[in-house]
């Protein structure tokens, strides 16, 4: 089969009548004309009222010519131009009477977007409006709850104090054993310029309790957790699951949200004082290596025990778990209802919750040193 | 049926089966060129794992499916991807990605199959929009239109590189009498003007009596096809009465006088 090369002519019957002959293959694999040279032709003449479109020395064809034929059609319509056919081939006939059965659409202007008044202030105050809504809708159903009127099912509970506790131990501990040792090293190092190495106990345990243990503790289940509760939820709304809760007249803050933010925060106190107790282990593999026998560690450590060390940990811990679960389900719950939405809050809620996570962690620190403990 | 064209697909001896559960067995039929053929049966009778196994998404358990008369169970995966570049596929719930507009949708084919240039490309996106009536719907998202609007676009996207074959699962669920007469009218339009044969799995009955030419009917209890042939010839005279109850909406069968 020899493919003709495509092309068009423009013949002038009356001065404001042209016919457009089609010529040759007009399909994929041939360098078909361009519609901006017609378009040119076609707009230099001002008279111009009618277009012929003739089909006769048409070859193969295929959807080259059809989008050419309507650019054609929808230029003429939009310069009340007469736009006819003759000798088309069935097919493309027919196929351009579907295409121009419908006007095309025009998108509302303001549909569009732009990034700028995605970060305008009065966006920004929606989005902290609408946080402390959410916070007042979780408080409500939370009131509900010691009421005892929610549908809060404890079987979700359950659960999910199982995903966020016991099978986030591996990781836990590889991470608390890990920063364990690296604060054991970096103490290490800067003590034996002092011949102070045995404080390196006192060290590890102070900076575990109060600050490292719960803070990698949160980051990780922010990172698990936090992200799973966002894409989750995400995942629900995309398939109308979250209508359906609302629809049935439960409140999608007491049936979704309050489980997972109290499992966390039931959860997140006892990974904690597992992770501490594996990062002091952690520092305490360090110290032997250094010179520092066992049981002068385990002393040293002792001796820097104090509750107060012990229950700083433990409030940041509710803190973050609360901060993590609220940033993870309002992302889940507010996503859009596709793919890539989703993706998007699970995404939104980690950064949040790290954000938040050292936020509260400053504010905490500044709040003790104040109160003197 | 008495067709001289040689089929276009044709299925041997199929049994499907997830794991020693079988579905359907002892499939065989062929699909002219030109057919709109249909594939119906009850809920839960393998319609649309038939269709997924003719589209190469789950491996038979028996049998062949050969289209153009060449084995696609048997072809390596980079010859299905080239038998498939000549399908167009609609799913059930559309498949179109969410995270696309639908312009973006219909150019990933064209932009992987075709040499045609970006402007090309627009130009073509734009007339198959106009084909389905989305003609300046290019920069909407799925979830900005409606379930019948997203229905059609995915056939604007299924039709994109000028198919050979359609297959539709379930086109018309879901939309109003009218929508689904109107996407019935364009399936046969498309599939006139483009030479194309029609795969469809529904049990949408108006459209089988519309706009099919063939079909089968799979059975839930016997696991098999009991129907085969033209949806109104079937109506009238099949032998088994699961498909003339079917096909008559449930509504027992007269005794016919005439022949079978």
């Amino acid at each position: 089969m020899s493919t003709k090369a495509s092309g068009f002519q423009l013949i002038p019957d009356t001065t404001d009548k042209i016919s457009l002959v089609l010529q040759g293959d007009w399909t994929q694999d041939q360098q078909s004309p361009d519609f901006s040279g017609l378009h040119s032709a076609l707009q230099s003449n001002a008279s111009l009222r009618h277009l012929l479109v003739t089909g006769s020395d048409l070859d193969e064809w295929d959807s080259t010519l059809m989008a050419f034929l309507l650019q054609c059609h929808n230029y003429c319509q939009a310069n009340n131009i007469d736009f006819k056919t003759q000798n088309l081939p069935d097919g493309a006939e027919k196929l351009l009477e579907v295409a121009t059965a419908v006007a095309p659409h025009q998108r509302p202007e303001d549909a569009k977007k732009s990034w700028l008044v995605s970060v305008s202030p009065a966006n920004i105050i929606k989005y902290f409006t609408s946080s402390l809504a959410f916070i007042g809708e979780v408080a409500i159903a939370l009131a509900k709850l010691v009421a005892g009127k929610s549908n809060t099912r404890m079987v979700d509970f359950k659960t999910f104090c199982y995903e966020a506790g016991p099978s986030a131990f591996a990781i836990i501990s590889l991470v608390s054993v890990l920063v364990g040792m690296i604060l054991a090293y970096l103490g290490a190092v800067q003590l034996a310029q002092f011949g102070a190495e045995v404080y390196v106990a006192d060290l590890v345990v102070v900076g575990i309790l109060r600050e490292m243990g719960v803070l990698m503790t949160a980051i990780v289940i922010a990172g698990r957790t936090g992200a799973a509760y966002a894409a989750q939820l995400g995942t629900m709304q995309t398939n109308d699951e979250i209508d359906a809760i609302i629809t049935m007249g439960i409140s999608p803050i007491e049936f979704l949200v309050i489980p997972r933010i109290l499992a966390l925060v039931l959860v997140m106190p006892l990974l904690t004082i597992y992770a501490n107790l594996l990062g002091i282990i952690g520092g305490g593999i360090v110290a032997g290596s250094m010179d520092i026998s066992p049981l002068q560690y385990i002393h040293q450590a002792g001796g820097a025990l104090s509750w107060t060390h012990i229950s700083v940990g433990l409030i940041k811990s509710i803190v973050f778990a609360l901060l993590i679960a609220v940033a993870g389900c309002r992302a889940g719950i507010n996503s859009g209802r596709s793919s890539a939405a989703v993706g998007q809050a699970a995404t939104q809620a980690v950064v949040t919750s790290i954000v938040y996570l050292i936020i509260a962690d400053a504010a905490i620190n500044i709040i003790s040193q104040q109160i003197g403990v | 049926m008495t067709n001289n064209t040689a089929a276009h697909i044709e299925i041997r001896n199929l049994t499907m089966a997830y794991g020693s559960f079988v579905i359907q067995r002892d499939l065989n039929f062929d699909i002219n060129r030109g057919d709109i053929f249909v594939i119906m049966g009850g809920s839960g009778c393998g319609k649309s794992t038939l269709l997924k196994h003719m589209l190469g998404l789950i491996t038979p358990k028996k049998g062949d499916i050969l289209y153009n008369g060449d084995s696609f169970v048997n072809a390596s995966s980079e010859q299905q991807d080239a038998v498939r570049q000549h399908w167009g596929i609609t799913y059930q719930s559309g498949g179109l990605f969410s995270a696309m507009t639908l312009a973006e949708n219909i150019n990933l084919p064209l932009q992987l199959y075709t040499n045609y240039s970006k402007s090309e490309i627009a130009d073509i996106i734009a007339y198959k929009l106009a084909l389905v009536g989305l003609a300046g719907y290019q920069d909407y998202y799925p979830s900005e239109i409606s379930g019948g609007m997203r229905k059609r676009a995915a056939l604007a996207r299924a039709i994109a590189l000028d198919p050979e074959i359609l297959f539709f699962d379930e086109p018309s669920a879901g939309l109003d009498p009218i929508s689904s007469r109107l996407l019935d009218e364009l399936i046969v339009q498309m599939k006139e003007s483009l030479g194309a044969t029609v795969v469809m799995v529904t049990h949408e009955l108006p459209s089988i009596f519309d706009i099919a030419t063939n079909s089968i009917y799979l059975d839930a209890n016997t696991r098999t096809m009991i129907g085969y042939g033209d949806p109104q010839y079937l109506r009238d005279h099949s032998d088994q009465v699961v498909v003339k109850q079917f096909l008559a909406r449930g509504i027992e069968p007269k005794k016919t006088t005439g022949e079978y």
